[in-house]
């Protein structure tokens, strides 16, 4: 593993993708996107709003940042095509973070739905990243159907459960041929750090940053588990052990009896 | 001048006869290009291209969407 990401061949130096939604102002998304260090952010598409002041677009082009729309709210394949070909227009990007809902309480992906339009839209020129479940056959089919990689929940959006089925990741990740993105339920700086250890390319990461008390402060929080994850998957963790393995040498222990010593 | 009664964003408006979806945008967007903005007349994306050329008809369902923070 390198350094850098790449995805459907662009490099990016940073391993956070940083989710938009939650932030109460532009200005504090602002600050926590210098701090996150992330280089791709994501964007919704949502009916005009006449009283709405300033745009979003305005803080990313600020920052240089690309623009990764999304198809939040979708819960069929033609939504979601409909709204990727509406973002495709509105940033004049090829690339879309699919995701087709099947629930409205969990926001678990359908995965019917989602298959047929990574399907599509690959067709049509997309670069497709989907939002999906952590069921590595399923991210199978998403990479046959020519998705640039997967992104794997680690538990419902803005959950912060982190991640409930690490095994599960686990097959993902050494199946792939694509990156696999861990894609929600992080809460909190160890399961970004979790994530990147047990073998993902990257985390894209929102309420977890947005909502917390101090959104910069976990920003920052948060770059540093990603990249502290990924230093020590390249290091290689030591194997797992049910009993203690003396780190002291066991030669040489000085014995302290005296004479009166019983025994 | 005749109006043409189109559905913008789920809520009735008067446009002038024979306004574009070009027209529409700079009605109601900030930017002045248009960036940002996308357009679906009757279900079809209307591309970026074709804004100029594209007449709304009565009775046209038109959704104008916006970047927001998502995701």
């Amino acid at each position: 593993m390198s350094d850098a990401l790449q995805i459907a061949g662009r490099t990016f130096e940073s391993r956070l993708i940083l989710g938009t939604g939650g932030f109460t102002s532009h200005e504090l998304l602002a600050r926590a996107l210098a701090e996150s260090g992330a280089e791709m952010c994501t964007v919704a598409l949502r009916r005009l709003d006449p009283a709405a002041r300033g745009s979003i677009l305005d803080v990313l082009d600020a920052a240089g940042v690309q623009v990764l729309p999304n198809t939040a709210g979708c819960f069929t394949a033609r939504d979601a095509i409909i709204t990727a070909q509406l973002a495709r227009e509105a940033f004049a990007t090829d690339w879309i973070k699919l995701e087709v809902i099947g629930d409205d309480r969990t926001l678990l992906p359908d995965a019917v739905e989602l298959v047929d339009a990574a399907e599509t839209l690959v067709d049509d020129g997309f670069v497709v990243l989907p939002y999906t479940t952590d069921d590595p056959v399923l991210a199978r089919r998403l990479e046959d159907v020519g998705c640039a990689a997967v992104m794997p929940l680690g538990s419902p959006i803005g959950s912060g459960m982190g991640i409930r089925n690490p095994y599960n990741l686990t097959i993902m990740v050494e199946r792939a041929g694509v990156p696999v993105v861990l894609d929600a339920g992080v809460g909190t700086a160890s399961d970004a750090a979790l994530a990147m250890e047990l073998g993902c390319e990257a985390v894209l990461c929102a309420s977890a940053i947005s909502r917390a008390h101090d959104p910069v402060a976990m920003a920052r929080a948060i770059r540093l588990a990603v990249q502290s994850g990924l230093l020590a998957r390249g290091a290689g963790r030591i194997p797992r052990r049910l009993h203690a393995q003396a780190s002291t040498p066991e030669e040489g222990i000085p014995v302290f009896d005296g004479p009166d010593a019983a025994g | 001048m005749s109006r043409t009664l189109v559905t913008v964003n789920g809520e009735p408006r008067e446009l002038d006869a024979g306004a574009t979806v070009a027209d529409l945008v700079a009605l109601l967007a900030a930017t002045p290009d248009g960036r940002g903005v996308a357009v679906a007349v009757d279900g079809e994306v209307v591309p970026r291209g074709a804004w100029q050329d594209t007449e709304l008809a009565r009775g046209a369902q038109i959704e104008v969407l916006v970047a927001v923070q998502g995701g």
